[in-house]
């Protein structure tokens, strides 16, 4: 997919978790939220993103992804 | 004429819970105190004459035919205007009554033909049948003892002719007794105010509007007063050459998300009329000009009735044997899979088909595909209300039954707008709003609520498309700084913690409304004061539509209305409430019944894994425990070759969803597009295999409406294509290998009750038995639960959210420089692929461009141009109507007709929670054109030809 439509997405998430909680809290909301309603393809991707240092991401939402790639090994 | 079936009671039912005991002819009966002499004579079994009184109008006392004698009273007073007292003693006949009412009726009868061969109200005309049960024949005060002729011709006017304007009806006024049923339907059923009687005397005449014909009036052609006229004078067209209906089915319309309950009647497996259910708990026994009159797509020579297969999109269709078609999808699906992994296919249902036909194509996905990418139309369109309204109420549902609007005080209406799109709830709310309850409209647009005659509103809060959430946080920032919160309510039912951060949130001076009108253009004084009615309302209820979801802040718009909601303690009982109005039939049902990728029925994570086990219990396989693709996500999937095969029910996603460009791309990708619908509609384009759909009156099953109402839908007519959808969807399981059997929807229903604790007691012969009945409907609430919320939230605790006003990425530039926002109108429905197939076209035969007056000078645009519509998703041509409906830098269109491309124009924007795209917010051009664009041109002209292979059904179904 996509790529910056991922990250867009994700982003997004971060921007409504971030307001009126701390950094980790907001994170932790994100990751919950991708986990819970993003197809596993989806999420391997925004992984891949992560891991290969894309610049798009928000703080929040790179925090993210952070958490769901240590639940993660690396796609094969 | 009313209903064939229909008994009517003459007058409305009274409400006093006191009751009087009263002797009718010697009968004795009991009933509720302000009860009409006419009804309690009616309940004790003796029907009085009558010809003005019906018992969905007031008592109107204008026909004396319903003398009665009362025992201790002087004279003949009329039944239908006389309330019981206790003890008083009535007798409905005698020789004097009996005289009395032939002299009404020979006056009657003086000015009405009684030529009644041929007439369409022969054998059911109430007029008819008065002067039959008193032996008149013949009226002693017309000339030759029959018809006087009509009194225009007494004073040298012109006869007055048939009007025929309107599709649907004729008005014969030489038949018009002037009882005012006709006007009084369209007051107090209706609520347009369209008709009137001019004249005076024996020029007296039912006009609509000032003397129009019913076409150019204000009429809206409900029909209510066709229903209410007792004689031939306002008739469907239908009855003309039609034989009498014999038979009625009570079934449920497949339009909007009211959800009418309606009489179809038949007549040799044919339908010739509508005619509201008047015990439909969600219409009341009213419908509008698409349920009552637009149902002749069903039998339109467009319907495809044979299955057809190609091997690629640009080959020509070749019609199959179900059999085939089915194998032939089946094994493509598997091949597919075996090929690109089991996660390369999936599916649509569709908010149009039943609960049955959606549960099974869920079941489908998810038992026999093995994985969960399932979505529904809702994605595009309430998807953020399901989400915003779990996670702060802990239900996806609207908590009111539509009767709660007789009991709000102050009415929120936010990005919705009733009369056009859910026009029988409009009627409902026009009536409370007439009774004097305030009114809050939040659109860019100066919808019909705004001003219409015998209502305005309190507050027009006309902001900037995309600025929701920004109005809805200063509203609480006012509502919270000036102590208008229910701090007990607050403190008993919600979370302590979330309602004191949203507290600090909404006071922070950032929010105030004098600091969000440079972005909403909103005046702070006049959002103020919107504010503090709500606040100060006893009962403030919200109601919204897709002007609330459809944004890239849709979610957090819905969780703010739940907030403003929970703050002002308006939830929990009648009168309130959070309402989304739903768009479709059953989007609340196709939503309930396990569409989205995430859940199972119920709204059950699919991650759960105690649900998870009962399902591969019930249904004997393992199921996938993570998410699959929602909507947006599959076509960026087939995009990319990790998605190839998708089988959509009765949704036109080429059509529908945005960005038209990339939604083709993605079709094209497919290896395998399996398309189940009534007509060869856009998305078919792209389909390797055509599955011919079965319309509402077609099947048996249930849709949930908006009220979370579920109500039966019953076959009317056999299957044009001899299986219903959810016989074609049992096949393809079964030949996918993985068996369902099914006989009949019932059972199907019972299996969803089963493993739904939210429809655990539901069955048909308890829907037979109620008519209808709302979820939850379980051991504790066996009959169903109107209201939600009530004493405690679904979830426990209300859970406050902060809602932070982010401007959408799609804003007005040098390039861009209007906002495109997009709605719907009364005649037509959605794609219009139902609407487009009736007489409806008649008010509204193509999609215009609402612009400023003001935006249009600039460009030299005037009423009635081809202008460009410009975005950086595509571009489209229009006709512009320049209007001051909407506001300076904003323009609006429908999107009821193919050619039009208004979501060539939309883009790829979403609600960051569900993905619902943001339709209504385009940032466009617009420019003065000579004419269409080229493929507009040629769409209009290949409209015209019929499709290479179809099969057109008969003209009336067989």
């Amino acid at each position: 997919m996509n790529e910056d439509y991922l990250i867009e997405m994700a982003n997004d998430i971060g921007s409504f978790f971030a307001a009126g909680r701390d950094p980790a809290a907001a994170a932790a909301e994100v990751a919950t939220h991708i986990r819970r309603l993003w197809d596993p393809r989806m999420r391997r991707q925004i992984i891949d993103c992560w891991r290969t240092g894309h610049g798009g991401f928000s703080d929040v939402a790179r925090a993210a992804v952070a958490t769901l790639a240590a639940e993660h090994k690396p796609a094969a | 004429m009313y209903a064939i079936n229909y008994r009517d009671l003459g007058t409305p039912p009274a409400t006093s819970p006191g009751t009087v005991e009263v002797e009718i002819d010697a009968v004795r009966i009991t009933v509720p105190e302000g009860t009409s002499v006419m009804r309690a004579a009616a309940l004790a079994g003796t029907r009085v004459p009558k010809l003005c009184a019906t018992d969905n109008l007031k008592a109107f006392g204008s026909c004396r035919l319903c003398l009665v004698e009362i025992e201790g009273r002087k004279g003949y007073p009329a039944s239908c205007t006389t309330t019981v007292t206790a003890g008083m003693k009535v007798r409905t006949s005698s020789e004097k009554l009996t005289q009395l009412r032939r002299g009404v009726i020979e006056l009657y009868v003086s000015e009405h033909p009684l030529d009644c061969d041929g007439c369409p109200a022969d054998q059911h005309c109430e007029l008819q049948d008065m002067a039959a049960a008193h032996g008149v024949t013949r009226s002693p005060f017309a000339d030759d003892g029959r018809h006087a002729g009509h009194p225009f011709d007494v004073v040298g006017a012109a006869p007055a002719a048939t009007d025929s304007s309107n599709p649907y009806f004729n008005f014969n006024p030489e038949l018009c007794i002037v009882c005012s049923r006709c006007v009084r339907a369209c007051d107090e059923t209706q609520g347009t105010l369209a008709l009137t009687i001019e004249g005076r005397g024996l020029a007296s005449r039912v006009s609509a509007s000032q003397s129009e014909r019913f076409i150019d009036s204000e009429c809206v052609s409900c029909g209510a007063c066709v229903e209410a006229c007792p004689t031939a004078a306002l008739s469907e067209k239908s009855l003309v050459k039609a034989p009498r209906p014999s038979t009625a089915v009570t079934t449920t319309c497949g339009y909007c998300g009211v959800g009418c309950s309606l009489e179809a009647e038949v007549s040799d497996q044919q339908v010739v009329r509508m005619v509201p259910n008047r015990d439909g708990a969600a219409n009341q026994g009213h419908a509008c000009v698409k349920g009552r009159f637009a149902y002749g797509y069903a039998t339109h020579p467009d319907r495809m009735t044979k299955p057809m297969i190609r091997a690629r999109i640009n080959d020509p269709w070749r019609e199959v044997s179900w059999d085939e078609a089915i194998g032939h999808a089946a094994r493509e699906f598997r091949r597919i899979q075996q090929q690109h992994g089991k996660y390369a296919v999936g599916a649509i249902t569709s908010s149009r088909c039943t609960n049955e036909e959606v549960f099974l194509v869920q079941k489908l996905v998810r038992a026999a595909f093995g994985n969960n990418n399932v979505d529904t139309c809702a994605r595009v369109c309430h998807s953020p209300t399901g989400y915003g309204l779990k996670a702060t109420l802990g239900e996806s549902a609207g908590t009111q039954a539509f009767a709660s609007v007789q009991k709000a005080d102050v009415i929120m209406l936010i990005g919705a707008n009733p009369t056009e799109a859910h026009p029988v709830f409009a009627s409902q709310l026009k009536r409370r709003l007439r009774e004097g309850a305030g009114l809050v409209v939040l659109d860019p647009r100066t919808i019909a609520l705004v001003r219409t005659p015998h209502i305005e509103a309190n507050y027009h809060l006309q902001l900037r498309p995309g600025t929701n959430v920004a109005v809805i946080n200063a509203l609480a920032h006012v509502i919270v700084t000036e102590g208008l919160t229910r701090e007990d309510y607050v403190s008993a039912r919600c979370e302590r913690d979330s309602y004191a951060t949203w507290k600090k949130f909404v006071t922070e001076p950032r929010n105030s409304p004098e600091a969000t009108e440079a972005d909403t253009g909103v005046p702070a004084t006049l959002l103020r004061q919107a504010a503090r009615l709500y606040g100060r309302a006893g009962n403030g209820a919200i109601y919204y539509g897709l002007g609330v979801t459809e944004h890239s802040q849709g979610s957090t718009m819905v969780m703010a209305i739940a907030n403003l909601a929970m703050a002002t303690g308006n939830l929990g009982r009648e009168g309130v409430g959070v309402n989304p109005l739903r768009g479709q039939n059953n989007v609340q049902g196709s939503c309930d019944m396990g569409s989205f990728p995430h859940e199972f029925s119920a709204y059950r994570h699919v991650s759960d894994p105690g649900v998870r086990a009962s399902f591969e219990s019930a249904w004997g396989v393992k199921l996938e425990a993570e998410p699959g693709l929602r909507i947006p996500n599959m076509f960026e999937a087939a995009l990319d070759g990790s998605f190839r095969a998708l089988y959509v029910q009765g949704e036109d996603i080429a059509q529908s969803d945005p960005n038209t460009q990339h939604v083709v791309a993605a079709l094209s990708a497919l290896e395998c597009l399996v398309v189940q619908d009534l007509f060869l509609n856009e998305t078919a384009k792209f389909a390797h295999v055509f599955l011919p759909g079965a319309s509402f009156l077609e099947k048996d099953g249930t849709y949930v409406n908006a009220e979370r109402r579920i109500s039966r839908v019953r076959k009317v007519i056999e299957p044009l294509a001899g299986l219903g959808d959810w016989e074609a969807t049992m096949q393809l399981s079964n030949a996918l290998g993985y068996p369902m059997r099914y006989s009949h929807p019932s059972e199907i229903m019972a299996e969803i009750a089963r493993t739904t604790p939210t429809f655990a007691g539901v069955t048909y012969e308890k829907l037979d038995r109620l008519g209808s009945l709302q979820w939850p409907c379980t051991d504790a609430a066996p009959s169903g639960t109107p209201t939600m919320h009530v004493g405690e939230f679904v979830r426990g605790k209300g859970k406050f959210f902060v809602t932070e006003y982010v401007p959408t990425r799609e804003r007005s530039t040098a390039r861009f420089p209007l906002l495109l926002t997009t709605g719907r109108i009364l005649s037509q429905y959605n794609v219009g692929a139902q609407t487009r197939r009736t007489a409806n076209v008649a008010w509204h035969p193509e999609d215009r461009l609402e612009i400023h007056p003001h935006d249009a000078e600039t460009r030299g645009v005037s009423d009635g141009d081809w202008v460009g519509i410009t975005s950086r998703a595509g571009e489209t041509v229009l006709r512009a109507t320049v209007t001051d409906r909407v506001q300076p830098g904003v323009v609006y269109t429908t999107f009821h007709f193919p050619e039009s491309g208004a979501n060539v124009v939309t883009t790829e924007n979403s609600d960051w929670a569900t993905n619902c795209p943001e339709y209504k917010v385009t940032a466009v051009q617009v420019v003065r054109v000579e004419r269409p664009l080229d493929w507009q041109q040629r769409y209009r002209v290949s409209r015209d030809a019929k499709p290479p292979s179809a099969h057109p059904a008969a003209a009336t179904s067989a």
